[in-house]
């Protein structure tokens, strides 16, 4: 059988083993953490600081008639209450979203979704701020709202964008990609044509530390200093000095230890601006932290995107094309966090792990009376939603033909050779080998014993589903010619400084939410430079320290911000030679690299460590011309491409019969996200992602009523997975290094999260093949299964 | 009011309202902000410290229910530098990510060890259920408080980065020839 383990550790391992480079090594980052003394947004307490609050709207769509702020004002606690009235007055009622919409920091003139920002308290305590809030009296004049999408544009549908001169709909744009004469020659000709309307429903990233900022204004010197959780603190940086009109060099942005983001810490959020806006009327630092009502109902969801699929195929199960059109739930205000040039994201990846004739795609986004946003929760910009289509999607067409699903996409995945491969829209696979990794899958789960088992059990009417999928992502953005936000070219700086004792700092432009990158980025310039990574000090999250870049989202920290890392160390490495050079009096081409070390060739003997050169180079010794006595270097890397990162996912499931409950008794995940820096942060980042499937697949979602009424909005409602609905995961990996990646690396944050999804469902659907289900929409809940077993689409009311 | 009680080992008076959370005395009044907040309901666990030993969630306790109780927060499990093997368990199993639930996992593992010495797999996920984690997926959770119950007294004292464990992680033996020769197939720029 195949055996499974760790390797030992080696505690007794001395300095000369301590390991640099690659392999799995501690977590510089924990011995804070396991203390107790990690520093996050609220743990952090300023002199005199005051505590704000935000009133938010009890309907989701209703004219404000008036607000009376009289009560609050006279609490003897309460500094401040700023309305949307006085925001107008200093040109702040809106702000510019991520997808060159506006969206309103405090309600003006209309409410267009429950949980809308319409006050703001400043207070001297919490408790003082909350108390204030319930002193504010609001009228509204309550209005019908657009809560389902597929009406959002019919005729009679009230326009909820009425402030935007001459909208008389809820439309937001169309966009299409691929060749449509093109795929539906392909489509028209096929033998078989399968299809299916599937909705990936509005979910929530629901990080454990909720959003919040502190706003630091010095009116002396007119600095702002902005406490914030944020993925993204130089993008942020440059968004306020245009949203505030603060001189950006007069504003430094903190993120702190972020207590986990998936996406829900990449955009601004009215409560950010509100504190600023608090500091600057009060003078003092204003801390504004949500509460998890507040963080789910109003900050960025997730997906909504309703999927009309549909795939052509030769009988024999040759996969031709693949076709789909998309409804896309924007929510009140167009604020979804992506690239520039791409409404949907990276949705266009629909076209999978296969080698098609053709794909054609259109999305139209619309307004509906539901809090805004899109891209989050370890999308990777939508991907997620890709890949659930076309791994859907090839499972039903497997059905059709009374295929395996595994041995249909086995036939039908692009070859080792084809690679780089430029699929249908417009994407260039940068790396892939797949078929290793399925049969690895495969293998690892006892693929064919557990089709038997699942023979057996069918007869005796007991529920078990075996589910597959395989993705490819599309992470790593840029490059910056391709792909920015708001203007911004998606490149990361980094700057890496080698002191004179050998001992180096690296400062980074990305920020880790959990991810370990103090680790990830010490072992990258470890292997590059042969110095511990406990010798290398990790500097992030504070834009007065570190080099520009657009942040940590959609897996790029490690494909872009390590591809900068490792080619700053080189260059480093290259200075360090030409000092070594002129310390052994010999040319820099007579010398040789071995890892910490330049030597002249053939004389082993004589050589110079990086530690001998650094003291050298901030010492007294008559440098090369046109060398610096230092030994640091900068660099802003642009990728030439995105990176591919791909896996083999099966997954079972068990389902009672009674009660519909679904039991994951086993998931087995092959990921390859190229070369592996530290193999444990990789499996921790796969364990999550395939959690947050098991949460997405069968618990989460926001879902509204017909008034507009959040049904998700606390933890009471929205269901995250425990220990108890997870199993113990199995994991495997191959390796196929990026191509154009300076060490191989693609990135793994979100592969987990866009994979496991379709595993799940097709799990659960291959359960109820004996009831004749074909598809069900996610969250597969106890209800849900439960009707599907009935014939019903969704459980009676 | 007036409470007393004692907080990791120390004997602590305060005049508070008496509405004041649990959490908020712990983080905002003593400055202990390793205990978390994370959630309005209850729910999410990453509030939890030990009262007379039992986890309790301390968003859902009032700083007065609390007096003349024995508090232990996440700042009491090392003493010293010697850490709790509940600790160096988190660390040696990469049990945390972010960290922000891990305090409260760490304090309802000491709680489960301390009456269970050696819990099975069920035992542990139980003892965490009412506990989420978005980060981790559990699995190394699960393993941190193996290690720790493995290890009662602990591993090396304060163990830093400086500890490493050798090699790479999982290897896999015994595949077909044609996955192992392709596994690795390192595909050229």
């Amino acid at each position: 059988m195949t055996i499974i383990h760790e390797r030992p550790s080696n505690p007794a391992a001395g300095d000369e083993d301590r390991p640099i480079g690659y392999g799995r090594i501690q977590r510089k980052e924990d011995p804070r953490f396991v203390r107790g003394k990690g520093n996050y947004l609220d743990d952090i307490v300023l002199p005199g600081m005051l505590h704000g609050a935000i009133l938010r709207a009890p309907v989701a769509h209703a004219r404000l008639v008036s607000i009376d702020t009289t009560n609050a004002l006279a609490h003897p606690k309460v500094l401040a209450v700023i309305t949307g009235k006085d925001l107008l007055g200093l040109k702040l009622a809106w702000a510019p979203t991520l997808s060159a919409d506006v969206q309103a920091v405090l309600v003006t003139d209309k409410v267009r979704f429950q949980g809308q920002e319409v006050a703001f308290v400043v207070a001297e305590d919490r408790y003082a701020a909350r108390d204030a809030l319930e002193l504010i009296d609001v009228e509204y004049d309550v209005l019908p709202p657009v809560i389902d999408a597929r009406k959002a544009l019919d005729a009679d549908a009230p326009v909820i964008r009425d402030e935007i001169e001459g909208k008389t709909d809820n439309h937001i744009f169309d966009w299409e990609i691929g060749d449509k004469a093109e795929t539906e020659a392909v489509f028209a000709s096929a033998d078989v044509v399968v299809s299916q309307e599937m909705v990936y429903p509005r979910v929530h990233p629901a990080p454990m530390e909720t959003c919040g900022a502190i706003a630091d204004f010095d009116a002396v010197d007119g600095k702002l200093t902005l406490y914030e959780t944020t993925q993204a603190p130089h993008a942020h940086r440059t968004l306020f000095a245009i949203v505030a009109g603060i001189p950006e060099h007069k504003i430094r942005v903190v993120s702190p230890d972020i207590g986990g983001g998936f996406g829900n810490k990449v955009g601004i959020y009215p409560g950010y601006i509100l504190a600023v806006v608090g500091s600057i009327v009060t003078g003092k630092p204003v801390k504004w932290v949500e509460d998890r009502s507040e963080n789910l109902m109003s900050t960025s969801f997730a997906r909504d995107y309703i999927m009309q699929g549909e795939i052509a195929a030769t009988r024999d199960g040759k996969i031709l094309a693949v076709r789909t059109n998309v409804l896309a739930d924007h929510g009140a205000f167009n604020a979804t966090a992506q690239p520039t040039k791409n409404p949907a994201g990276f949705f266009s990846i629909f076209t999978g792990s296969y080698d098609l004739k053709a794909a054609y795609c259109s999305v139209t986004g619309v307004y509906t009376n539901k809090a805004p946003g899109g891209v989050a929760y370890a999308c990777s910009f939508r991907v997620t939603e890709a890949v659930y289509l076309v791994e859907r999607m090839v499972d039903i067409l497997a059905r059709k033909l009374e295929m395996d699903p595994a041995e249909l996409r086995l036939k039908n995945f692009i070859k080792p050779e084809q690679f780089p491969y430029a699929n249908k829209t417009g994407w260039v696979y940068d790396s892939g080998n797949y078929e290793p990794a399925m049969r690895l899958s495969m293998q690892l789960a006892g693929y064919d014993e557990l089709r038997r088992e699942q023979r057996e059990k069918r007869e005796r009417g007991e529920l078990m589903g075996i589910g597959i999928s395989f993705f490819t992502e599309t992470v790593g953005a840029g490059p910056r010619k391709h792909f920015d936000i708001v203007g911004l070219g998606m490149a990361d700086g980094a700057e890496l400084r080698v002191h004179p004792t050998g001992r180096a700092v690296v400062r980074l432009s990305v920020q880790s939410q959990g991810q370990g990158h103090e680790t990830t980025f010490a072992q990258i310039v470890a292997e590059e430079l042969g110095i511990p990574p406990e010798d290398i000090d990790v500097v992030h999250g504070d834009t007065d320290q570190t080099p520009f870049g657009l942040g940590t989202y959609g897996s790029r920290s490690t494909p872009v911000s390590g591809g900068a890392v490792a080619l700053v160390a080189r260059k480093v490495r290259e200075k360090a030679k030409l000092i070594a050079a002129a310390m052994l009096e010999t040319r820099p081409e007579d010398l040789e690299w071995e890892k910490g070390r330049w030597f002249v060739k053939g004389d082993p003997g004589a050589g110079k460590t990086i530690s001998e050169i650094a003291m050298a180079a901030h010492g007294t010794m008559t440098l090369p011309e046109g060398v610096d006595g230092n030994l640091d270097a900068e660099i802003t890397y642009d990728p030439p491409n995105l990176t591919f990162p791909f896996g083999a996912y099966i997954c079972v499931v068990d389902i009672d019969p009674g009660t519909g409950h679904v039991k994951v008794r086993r998931f087995i995940a092959v990921d390859d996200c190229g070369t592996r820096i530290n193999p444990m942060i990789i499996e921790g980042q796969v364990h999550g992602g395939l959690t947050d499937g098991v949460g997405m697949a069968l618990m989460e979602i926001i879902e509204f009523d017909a008034d507009g009424n959040c049904l998700g909005g606390s933890f009471m409602d929205y269901l995250i997975p425990t220990a108890m609905e997870v199993p113990d995961w199995e994991t495997g990996f191959t390796i196929t290094p990026s191509p154009h990646h300076p060490i191989g690396a693609k990135g793994i944050g979100e592969s987990a999260t866009v994979g496991s999804p379709p595993a799940i469902v097709n799990a659960v659907v291959d359960a109820l093949a004996p009831y004749g289900v074909v598809h069900m929409d996610m969250p597969c809940t106890p209800a849900r299964v439960w009707a599907a077993m009935q014939g019903r689409a969704r459980p009676p009311i | 009011m007036q409470i007393s009680m004692t907080v990791n080992g120390n004997e602590v008076t305060s005049d508070i309202e008496p509405r004041v959370l649990l959490v908020h005395y712990i983080r905002e009044v003593l400055g202990l902000t390793g205990t978390h907040w994370g959630c309005d309901t209850s729910n999410c666990g990453t509030c939890v410290v030990l009262m007379d030993g039992q986890p309790v969630k301390s968003c859902t306790v009032l700083a007065a229910m609390a007096a003349g109780h024995d508090i232990r927060t996440v700042e009491g499990l090392a003493s010293g530098a010697t850490l709790d093997p509940v600790q160096q368990g988190f660390m040696e199993e990469h049990g945390l990510q972010c960290g922000f639930c891990t305090p409260g996992m760490m304090l309802t593992a000491r709680a489960l060890l301390d009456k269970n010495p050696h819990p099975d797999t069920t035992e542990i996920r139980q003892a965490i259920s009412g506990q989420i984690c978005r980060c981790t997926g559990y699995a190394t959770i699960v393993r941190s408080v193996q290690w720790a119950a493995a290890h009662p007294a602990g591993g090396d004292t304060d163990a830093t980065v400086d500890e490493v464990i050798d090699g790479t992680d999982t290897v896999i033996e015994d595949l077909p020839a044609e996955i192992a020769e392709t596994a690795d197939n390192e595909v050229k720029a």
